[in-house]
């Protein structure tokens, strides 16, 4: 199908999307990779009144690797987030998004601002404790991304409200693991393991509205636990739902065995 | 809203609604009805085109977001006297196509991939044409063609 009508503002600048996005009250959304949002408006699930254009503001294409951490611009292509070195949980979760010509497109913004909840990056954003920094019209605030998602597809972000950059630590050891019924497809489940600050954080995608953290199973992992035993507390812990492509007993055996795969991943058997 | 990129190799002008998808102004406004329009919505692949040398969606981007770029389409990649392209040589050869619909984006998806990779195995063929759909071949063919191609480019 076509889009409905709609207005097109090809911004030059983050102010003047937040001031476009303020016009609009509501009805004005963000045309970046368009990877998700061109279905969305194809199959006339949503008719913005404006669209407002934002790859060729400067300055948000970037990758930046800072003290213990990597800034990565909202413009970022998922291409390139598979080709830059400085953080490899990144690059592989990267990997796993759509196929080429869609990674050429993608973008990290995007795919955060986004939130669907089979989507690699907001699994690897909550597993690693990122942050986004987000421009709106008073000036800039942080989020880390735990309180970003809020459900599926929705997050807390204001109408008026862009992401401009997200800062992802580096872990020290990691291990990604995602099960698909096809190469490309959306995820059924998607497991991040990563060690931050000492912790091991287990995060999984596609067993609930948002990324889950598998406190229970990390509970076990610090208790000295063997990864087998987190896995079977992560597939005891979480509650997915069922639709045609799994059953929810399905969905909890998967989701144990990609916990137990990111864990031997990430060295801790 | 006006516009202007290249399309194959030619500086083309339009003037289009913002709607409008880049395959549509393609097809509709060019006259290159070779880039072809399957689910759009993104899923199956048929309206592959290079934007800037990047394999893209061609229904997942407005006309309007082309403006300035270089495009190429399936129409851009025989050679000025006819001769057809050594992927598309292979792709009759090795049986890589029978009606023809997926074949356009097969073939810009390809080229992509053996410019950025000459040496793809089978594997990494496989893996990277998976954004393509085919509902004849069982794309057994599409993979002989490819790697055959590979070999052929190299050669020339």
């Amino acid at each position: 199908m076509k889009c409905a009508p709609f207005d097109y503002v090809c911004a030059n600048s983050v102010e003047e999307v937040v001031k476009v996005l303020g016009e609009a009250d509501g009805d004005g959304k963000i045309l970046a990779g368009g990877q998700s949002l061109v279905p969305v408006l194809a199959l006339r699930m949503a008719r913005p009144s404006v669209l407002v254009d934002v790859n060729r503001v400067p300055g948000m294409g970037r990758i930046r690797p800072v003290e213990g951490a990597v800034e990565v611009g909202a413009l970022v292509r998922h291409s390139q987030l598979v080709e830059q070195t400085h953080h490899p949980l990144l690059a592989e979760a990267a990997r796993w998004i759509g196929h080429t010509a869609i990674r050429t497109r993608g973008t990290t913004g995007g795919s955060i601002a986004h939130a669907d909840p089979s989507a690699e990056l907001p699994v690897v954003a909550v597993g690693v404790g990122a942050s986004a920094t987000v421009a709106g019209p008073t000036g800039e605030r942080t989020v880390a991304a735990d309180e970003l998602f809020v459900s599926a597809l929705v997050t807390s972000l204001d109408d008026d409200e862009m992401i401009v950059g997200v800062r992802f630590p580096l872990p020290t050891r990691w291990g990604f693991a995602e099960f698909s019924r096809r190469h490309g497809d959306f995820a059924l489940v998607t497991a991040v393991v990563a060690e931050v600050d000492g912790r091991v954080r287990i995060t999984l995608g596609g067993v609930a509205a948002v990324p889950q953290r598998a406190l229970a199973a990390e509970q076990v992992l610090a208790d000295e636990g063997t990864a087998h035993d987190a896995a079977r507390a992560a597939a005891a812990e979480i509650d997915p739902t069922a639709d045609l492509h799994g059953s929810a007993p399905f969905r909890r055996a998967i989701a144990g065995e990609m916990v137990r795969r990111a864990l031997v991943r990430a060295g801790i058997e | 809203m006006d516009i202007s990129f290249s399309v194959n190799g030619e500086i083309t002008y339009l003037q289009v609604e913002p709607r409008r998808t880049l395959a549509d102004a393609l097809r509709e406004d060019c006259g290159l009805t070779g880039t072809h329009l399957g689910c759009e919505h993104g899923v199956c692949g048929a309206c592959t085109v290079l934007v800037d040398g990047e394999p893209a969606r061609a229904c997942l981007m407005f006309a309007v977001q082309a403006d300035g770029t270089s495009v190429t389409t399936i129409e851009g990649l025989e050679g000025t006297d006819g001769q057809l392209h050594p992927l598309q040589e292979a792709f009759v050869a090795h049986h890589g196509l029978q009606c023809g619909f997926c074949t356009p984006g097969m073939l810009m998806s390809a080229l992509h991939l053996l410019d950025t990779d000459p040496d793809a195995d089978r594997e990494t063929i496989r893996d990277e044409m998976s954004g393509n759909i085919c509902r004849c071949t069982g794309y057994q063919g599409i993979v002989d063609a490819i790697e055959a191609a590979s070999s052929a480019m190299k050669q020339h």
